[in-house]
Formats: C-alpha cells, sequence, structure tokens
C-alpha cells in the first residue's frame, strides 16, 4: 500500500465484490433451478428463489436418467468424464515425460528431427483436423471405446516442452554425478529426476484433468453408444431435444455436477493449478 | 545439456510411444486433409477426382466463407478486448486492497474449469427471451431481445459466454504481472505526487503492456479454436450465418454438409492460421526470455 486512501479501497472491493456477484450469477441461478419441478419453467421468469423439489431432480438425475433424451444417470457419465480426464492426464504425462527425458538426456540421430515433429502437433488443435481424425479412428476401430475416447488427445507438445524446459534446468554435474556412482539411466530417471520435478508434474496434473474433462467435441463425435457418454458432451444432447419438452431443472442439475468435479480441482488445488498455468504459458 | 547418456536404442524407446500416437492422430489426418483439399469426393465416398486448387477458389468466392471470417473476427475481438479490459480492472482491484485478496481470486478463477459448452448452456438459459432473469429485465427497461431471431443479439450472448469462462485465466496472469511490478517505481512516482490513475496510466500499464500482448493472443487464439462448444451447444452457428464462426463452418460442411473437399480446404486454411499465431506467439516469447 502506497498511500492510504480509503474511499479507493472502498471503491476496490466494491468492484470486486460486483465482479464477483457477476461470475457466479449464473451458477445462483442453475442451482437455483435445479431445486423446482420441471413444469415451474415456461410460465413467465425462471424461479430466483430455492424450491422444495431438489431431493427429487438431484436423486433422478443422478442415479435413474439424465433426462432429455439421455437415457443414462448421470454418475456413470461422470465415471466416463473420469476415464477420460485421467487417462488423457496421465497418458500425456507418462508419454511425454520419456520424450522429453531422450530429448534432453540422449544424444541419437534425428533427434531434432523429431523434436520438431512432435512440436508441429502444436499447431494442429482437434476441432481444426476433425474429419479426417475421425476416419482414422473410425478405420481403427476405435469408435465407442475408452481408448478411441482418450488417444487421440493424449500426444501434447506442450507437455513434452514444459518437462523438456525442467529438465534443461537441471545441472549437468548431477548427471554426471549419477554417472559416476554407477546408475544407469533408467536408474537416473527414476531416483533422481523424477523426485526433482515432483512439483511441475503435478501442477501439469491438474491443467491436463481439466481439459480432459471438458472435452466436448471429440466425445461428441466418436459416442453413439451412451455406454460411453461423458458428461460435458451429453449436456448438448440434452439441450437439443425438441422446444418445450426440455426439463431444465435436470438439465441445469447436470450442469452443475458437470462442472462440479474440475470446479473442485481448481480451488482445492488453487495454488498447483495456478503454477500449472503460468508454466504451461512460457 | 552437455551431459548425456550414452545409448543407441533407448532414447528410440524412449521417444517411440510419442511420436507413434502424434503420426497417427496428428500428421497422417494433417496429411489427409492436405490431400483431401485437392480433391472432390462424393458424400458416400466412392469416387473423388483430382481438383487441383478447385476447393480453394470455390471457397474464396462463396460469400459465406467471408461471412464466417467477418464473424469470426468480430467475435475474437469482442471476446479479447472485453476479456482484457474487465480482467485488468478487477486484477488492478486486486492488486491494491491488503486483505481479501485469496478469497477474491478463489472467487474470480473457478470458471476457468468450466466446460465453454457449459458457459454457453448457462447463459443461454438466463438469456432465453420468454423466461430468462436477464432478458425478462431487459424488457422491462424496453430492450428487445431474442437471440433466435436476432443476430447481433445473439453474437452478444455468444460473447458474454465465451468471456465469462476467460476472465479468470486474464485475471490470474494480470495479476502476477502486477505483482510483479517493483514497489519503489510506484512509491517514487507517489513521493512525486502522481495520484492512482496517474501512475498506474504511466508506470503501471506500460509495465503490463507485454502481459497484455501475450494474453491478446492467448486470447484470440481461444475465441478461434476453444469456443467450438460455446456455438455448438447454443446457437450452433445461428440465427442464418450470424455466430457462424471459422472453426464451426469446419464442421458443419464436413460432418452435417458432407461437403468433404471444401471442408478440407478449409481445415487447411485453419491450419496456416494457426501456424501464423504460434509463431507470433514463439517470436513474444523469445523476447521475453531475452529481457
Amino acid at each position: 500500500m502506497i498511500e492510504n486512501r480509503p474511499w479507493l479501497t472502498f471503491v476496490s472491493h466494491a468492484v470486486l465484490i460486483i465482479g464477483v456477484i457477476a461470475v457466479a450469477l449464473p451458477i445462483w441461478v442453475a442451482a437455483v433451478a435445479s431445486t423446482h419441478p420441471a413444469e415451474a419453467f415456461g410460465q413467465g421468469s425462471i424461479p430466483l428463489w430455492f424450491g422444495d423439489y431438489a431431493t427429487e431432480t438431484w436423486q433422478a438425475v443422478l442415479f435413474n436418467a439424465a433426462g432429455n433424451g439421455v437415457d443414462v444417470p448421470v454418475w456413470k457419465m461422470m465415471l466416463n468424464s473420469l476415464v477420460m480426464a485421467l487417462s488423457i492426464a496421465f497418458g500425456k504425462i507418462a508419454i511425454s515425460l520419456i520424450s522429453a527425458y531422450a530429448i534432453v538426456f540422449f544424444r541419437f540421430p534425428m533427434r531434432s528431427l523429431c523434436f520438431w515433429i512432435i512440436f508441429m502437433t502444436l499447431m494442429l488443435p482437434v476441432e481444426v483436423r476433425i474429419l479426417p481424425t475421425y476416419e482414422v479412428v473410425a478405420n481403427l476401430n476405435l469408435l465407442n471405446s475408452y481408448t478411441g475416447l482418450a488417444l487421440p488427445l493424449i500426444a501434447s507438445a506442450t507437455a513434452t516442452f514444459l518437462f523438456r524446459q525442467a529438465f534443461m534446468s537441471i545441472p549437468g554435474e548431477l548427471v554426471e554425478a549419477a554417472r559416476m556412482d554407477g546408475a544407469g539411466p533408467v536408474r537416473f530417471f527414476f531416483d533422481i529426476l523424477l523426485p526433482l520435478i515432483r512439483t511441475n508434474i503435478a501442477a501439469l496434473f491438474v491443467i491436463l484433468f481439466i481439459f480432459g474433462w471438458n472435452q466436448y467435441l471429440w466425445p461428441l463425435l466418436i459416442t453413439t453408444d451412451d455406454a460411453y457418454y461423458t458428461l460435458v458432451m451429453s449436456i448438448k444432447r440434452m439441450v437439443s431435444v425438441a422446444d418445450g419438452a426440455i426439463e431444465w431443472n435436470s438439465i441445469m442439475a447436470s450442469t452443475i455436477l458437470a462442472m462440479l468435479p474440475p470446479v473442485a480441482v481448481v480451488i482445492g488445488m488453487q495454488k498447483m493449478f495456478v503454477k500449472g498455468l503460468v508454466d504451461s504459458e512460457k | 545439456m552437455t551431459v548425456t547418456f550414452p545409448h543407441k536404442t533407448l532414447p528410440w524407446l524412449l521417444i517411440a510411444p510419442q511420436l507413434l500416437v502424434t503420426l497417427i492422430f496428428f500428421l497422417w489426418p494433417a496429411g489427409q486433409a492436405v490431400e483431401q483439399a485437392f480433391y472432390q469426393e462424393d458424400p458416400f465416398g466412392l469416387s473423388r477426382e483430382y481438383v487441383g486448387l478447385e476447393n480453394f477458389i470455390e471457397l474464396l468466392q462463396d460469400p459465406s466463407y467471408y461471412n464466417s471470417i467477418a464473424v469470426t473476427f468480430i467475435f475474437s475481438f469482442s471476446v479479447a478486448v472485453s476479456g482484457l479490459v474487465i480482467a485488468l480492472i478487477l486484477a488492478t482491484m486486486a492488486d491494491r486492497i491488503l486483505r481479501g485478496q485469496m478469497v477474491y481470486q478463489t472467487l474470480l478463477i473457478w470458471p476457468y474449469a468450466v466446460a465453454p459448452a457449459l458457459a454457453g448452456v448457462l447463459w443461454w438459459i438466463l438469456f432465453d427471451p420468454a423466461q430468462g432473469p436477464i432478458a425478462l429485465w431487459l424488457e422491462y427497461i424496453g430492450v428487445d431481445w431474442n437471440h433466435y431471431v436476432n443476430g447481433s443479439d445473439a453474437m452478444i450472448l455468444v460473447v458474454i459466454a465465451a468471456t465469462w469462462k476467460q476472465i479468470s485465466y486474464n485475471f490470474l496472469f494480470f495479476l502476477a504481472g502486477l505483482q510483479a511490478i517493483p514497489r519503489s517505481l510506484i512509491e517514487a512516482a507517489a513521493i512525486d505526487g502522481a495520484g492512482p490513475l496517474r501512475r498506474f496510466w504511466d508506470i503501471v500499464f506500460p509495465l503490463l503492456s507485454p502481459t497484455a500482448f501475450f494474453l491478446l493472443v492467448i486470447n484470440i487464439v481461444y475465441a478461434f479454436f476453444e469456443t467450438f462448444g460455446v456455438i455448438d451447444a447454443t446457437t450452433s452457428g445461428g440465427p442464418g450465418q450470424s455466430t457462424k464462426i471459422l472453426v464451426y463452418k469446419v464442421y458443419e460442411d464436413g460432418f452435417v454438409g458432407l461437403d468433404l473437399g471444401g471442408s478440407a480446404a478449409q481445415s487447411v486454411i485453419l491450419m496456416m492460421i494457426v501456424g501464423v499465431m504460434t509463431v507470433i506467439q514463439f517470436r513474444f516469447i523469445e523476447r521475453k526470455v531475452q529481457y
């Protein structure tokens, strides 16, 4: 604080509180909407205060069926989302760790070519090459499978970059010392390298978990069997049923459930999240 | 790294998984997109013929493609500017106060974790012309709102939804940037008699410009590609063509319209746009390292 200006401090708090309220507004309305029966909608304004239909809605959505044309209970879709998010997060971390290790700690022919091939994936978000990727996955018979959901999204230049950066900051003396003591590359990797970059891995995990959980277009395209529906994409299937028949209360309950896990991860691991975000953009 | 492990086969084994996934799911499809862009194929994939640049020429003569480009620019620009301005205001305020900073940060950053499609659905219902509280309030004060028929209403809606999700990201980076500004500079200006507003414009803002530029690029990339879910879950590009951004058009022409060649040609153009943006980002990062 440079100088004491009480009115300015007051304004700062006021602006921040307005910001917080504006940011929270949609969630408030969603939470309220989920506590009313479906009949409460479509006649005048959406209710703005909680009703007494909360348990019915939430129970129906979680355990029976999400409704609005989706016959799977939300907990099953959350499980699918979880499988997808975790496979993407762990898969990306695992393959990026070892490929970055190869690029930094070994010299082999065509090393920089390999690096550039990996780097190019930065320029190819899945939305851009969607149709041919779909064809490839269809040819490999991976439609409607967990492998098909996760594998095409696993290669990531960002994670490889991040680990490469972290590895390059490790002093060469450490490698020398390890070699002198008779440690091979595998031993060095597990006993020295991994413990050193533990926090980087955790930070990246938070970001990748959110990325995986929130995947939308890809699962929407390759899952036609509702046993593999993920929650985020199902919301789209729910809102696109014929107008008027939409049960907004169950959609809002499902929406809140769909954002709960990633939001919980962000808030619970806030420090790691901020570190992961800042690191991965460096 | 100057010290390395002498090994011939191990590095290949280590790099193989990532190379394989990259080749199969990134480069092969991308190559196919490039190839497809030069062919005309019937929707059933039974026959195709080489047509050279015809797909591109057709695309560049298509008014709906130019419309999509214009829509994309309006959308990205609005999302980037409003997201940056709001986040900068909030971050400046959060940087000023002493108590409760962490609380505000927690309450402001969580939308980052919300999927774009969900953000779209949430704002969609708030603005629903028949029952959305905001739409009804707008009607009350005399603004006629209907995003089902009015293109600019639909555009405003998707911009709000996309911005809402992105504010948290910008806020974190601005706050980090603000906290990195040396206190002594601000104190010196204060001693020289500069008020808070003057200090912001003459010292804080210029020092923050690298962060702002970086965020601008990131936000434009976000608006170009990651907002697909916002559009698809709400307006589906409509009404008319008023919210059909380029990424959505690629998807729609390919999967719904089954115009494989045209969609592939659009993919190729989009890849070039991403390439240019990546280069800009990269050059910026290099510059930042030198400082």
